[in-house]
């Protein structure tokens, strides 16, 4: 019988060796003649582990991590093929601190099956929701969609049942299914991290919005700095189409769906939905004024439902389980579960899925760790960089939507990054400022010119320049770039400068400096 | 990312197989890059004469998006993130030991030709920052002696 072994394929831990180690097990059990069978799969979301290498014993599944290509010979001395201690030992996935309290719905089977493998994607509950959906129709698939209470987890949080009634209400020959895999957010990796672990569940979610909104065909348009989640979601597509799980009968159903991969260009503001549209009809990715909306006039003008991936892979959940089990996790008007990805200086990184309504303290400290350098946290970015900074006297927040608005601040596409006491928050502001001038599309004057005016006022303000004087003008063209920008980019860039502001002002007075000083 | 030399029929080639893609400026560009390395002032005129845009509407994709170049980049493209996560744990200073080792600056390629430096933000590995990566291949807490070394001499494997 041949030994089993599972290395992600995850780009986390292909960036930490995964591949190496791949290669060196490989390499070994040759030299050693054993037989072994070496399984690629997505990531568990404990990245301060990987590359994190699970063996199948009699058992069960028990973990190896961090494992680097030189523990190799020493591995297999210690017979971890038969679950041999070792000094990288983790035990039993299952049973670890950092995976037992999680409540994994939507990352149910990332990092425990064979991505690309239909029969492992069924055999672990995959297909149930599409089996239900055909079942229902279209009219039962909207109202559970709706009743379960999901909202865009792409960050607006708008209900995803009510969009997809609008483009099923909208009279149209073609529709179109688009999936938000633009994750510019720095602190954000969900998306990735399904499209590379279970890519099949993006795409069950697609069919199923298909046949829910009328839509016949859907794009997916991953960004460019996401090479392998590229190359796994292509490579899905083409086993589902080959399953009928696309194609002209959906599962040997009325129902007609199939999708394409569309690769972005490096621009952060195609996250954006109308922006996302017109990259996809290509060309400039600058955005449209709404109204009209995408659902009503959105890819080559007809009515498009565009969702996240997150609020895509949802879905077969939603329905295989039923909305009232959905619904019955979270708190208040944020409802089921959110995969919350801890990043930055912070102890325990990665991707932790619970309900909805733990504090940002619980996340940062008792999930996260706190930092990773061992000193004080100072601040903590949520929602990626249009994300206002938290102070740990925040930290007793609610992980909801309407808790973060209520702060000045918004959960987003569920990004948390840590910083420790050496960060300087006038630079994070300044920042912010610099990321929105070098990514605005240009269609917009708040955007466009503000953020240009926000970098060279934060720059005085460094200089130590008529401060108070500047804190005003930045105040007000804060407020200009929130009331005046036609989309989220200039919008809400106010939010990490002002909260850098409110919350750090003695960063904002300390001594003159130069940008040069820390870098 | 191995280009070759500016080859007409075969860039029409390229674009002839994108043509009757839907929205197909983004796929041919994409394509047209892999192929050559770069976007050449005649790609942009023939791109327009086959989708049936302007020069100045195809110019204008090419110069929106931060992926496509009008030039030849150098024989390896190392890209560091300069997002807030990788901020968190010393991506700046990681940047500026890069930039003083290379003896470049941003977007520009090092005196022999061998290495392209170019920011980007966000490669979707804050949980294992700084990061980077070296013609398409993730590099996790990335630091700059593991960095130079790499780009003085492209290792066959390991981990920069």
């Amino acid at each position: 019988m041949s030994a089993r072994i599972f290395i992600p394929l995850d780009s986390a831990a292909v960036a930490l060796g995964a591949d190496d180690v791949a290669q060196a097990m490989a390499r070994e059990a040759l030299a050693r003649g054993i037989a072994l069978t070496i399984t690629r799969t997505g990531s568990h979301g404990m990245h301060w582990l990987e590359p994190l290498v699970e063996v199948e014993t009699p058992t069960g599944r028990t973990a190896y991590g961090p494992v680097k290509a030189a523990d190799v010979p020493g591995l297999f001395d210690a017979k971890f093929l038969g679950g041999g201690k070792h000094g990288l030992s983790v035990g039993r996935v299952d049973d670890h601190p950092f995976i037992k309290p999680q409540t994994r719905l939507t990352f149910a089977r990332c990092g425990r099956i064979d991505p690309l493998s239909i029969a492992d994607y069924r055999a672990a509950g995959g297909l149930k929701g599409l089996a239900q959906a055909l079942k229902l129709g279209p009219d039962a698939i909207l109202a559970a969609v709706t009743a379960s209470g999901l909202r865009g987890r792409g960050g607006a949080g708008f209900p995803t049942g009510i969009k997809w009634k609008t483009v099923k209400d909208a009279k149209a020959g073609q529709k179109y299914v688009v999936c938000n895999a633009d994750e510019g957010d720095s602190g954000t990796f969900s998306d990735r991290m399904i499209m590379e672990g279970d890519p099949l569940a993006v795409i069950e979610g697609m069919v199923i919005a298909g046949i829910a909104t009328g839509a016949t065909k859907g794009f997916i348009y991953i960004r460019s700095e996401y090479p392998i989640a590229v190359g796994i979601m292509t490579r899905a597509i083409q086993h589902a189409r080959e399953a009928r799980l696309l194609g002209a009968s959906v599962m040997d159903s009325p129902h007609a769906f199939d999708m394409e991969v569309r690769v972005g260009a490096g621009a952060y503001v195609c996250g954006e939905e109308t922006s996302l549209l017109e990259s996809l009809e290509g060309r400039r990715g600058q955005v449209r004024a709404k109204p009209p909306l995408p659902a009503h006039h959105g890819l080559f003008g007809k009515p498009t439902a565009v969702n996240n991936v997150i609020s895509l892979a949802s879905v077969p959940a939603i329905l295989a389980n039923g909305a009232d089990t959905y619904k019955s996790l979270g708190t208040g008007r944020s409802l089921g579960t959110i995969p919350i990805q801890l990043a930055g200086n912070v102890k325990h990184a990665g991707l932790y899925e619970a309900p909805f309504g733990m504090t940002l303290g619980q996340i940062v400290m008792d999930i996260g760790g706190g930092t990773a350098s061992g000193r004080p946290v100072r601040a903590v970015q949520v929602g990626g960089p249009l994300g206002a900074y938290f102070p740990p006297n925040l930290f007793d927040t609610p992980f909801d939507y309407e808790a973060f608005s209520a702060k000045d601040g918004l959960i987003g596409h569920a990004g948390v990054v840590v910083f420790d006491d050496t960060v300087d928050m006038l630079r994070q502001a300044r920042f912010a400022m610099e990321f929105c001038a070098i990514e605005s599309c240009g269609k917009c004057t708040p955007c466009r010119i503000g953020s240009v005016r926000g970098q060279e006022v934060i720059d005085r303000i460094l200089k130590g320049i008529e401060v108070d004087a500047q804190i005003a003008l930045l105040e007000d063209l804060c407020s200009t770039m929130k009331l005046g920008s036609l989309c989220a980019l200039g919008g809400f860039v106010p939010y990490p400068v002002l909260s850098a502001l409110t919350h750090f002002p003695e960063d904002f007075r300390a001594r003159p400096r130069s940008l040069a000083d820390v870098a | 990312m191995p280009a070759t030399a500016w080859d007409e029929t075969r860039a029409q080639a390229i674009i002839d197989a994108h043509k009757a893609t839907d929205g197909a400026a983004l796929p041919v560009l994409h394509a047209l890059q892999a192929a050559f390395g770069f976007i050449a002032d005649r790609a942009i005129e023939m791109v327009a004469d086959t989708l049936n845009l302007s020069r100045a509407e195809v110019h204008g994709v090419v110069s929106f998006y931060h992926d496509f170049r009008r030039a030849p980049a150098g024989a390896h493209v190392l890209k560091l993130c300069r997002s807030e996560a990788c901020q968190a744990v010393g991506a700046d200073k990681l940047a500026a030991e890069v930039r003083g080792a290379l003896n470049v600056d941003w977007h520009e390629t090092t005196a022999d030709g061998r290495i392209t430096l170019e920011p980007v933000f966000c490669l979707g590995l804050c949980s294992c920052a700084p990061s980077a990566m070296f013609d398409g291949r993730p590099i996790g807490r990335a630091d700059a002696k593991g960095l130079t070394a790499l780009a003085q001499e492209k290792p066959m494997s390991g981990k920069a």
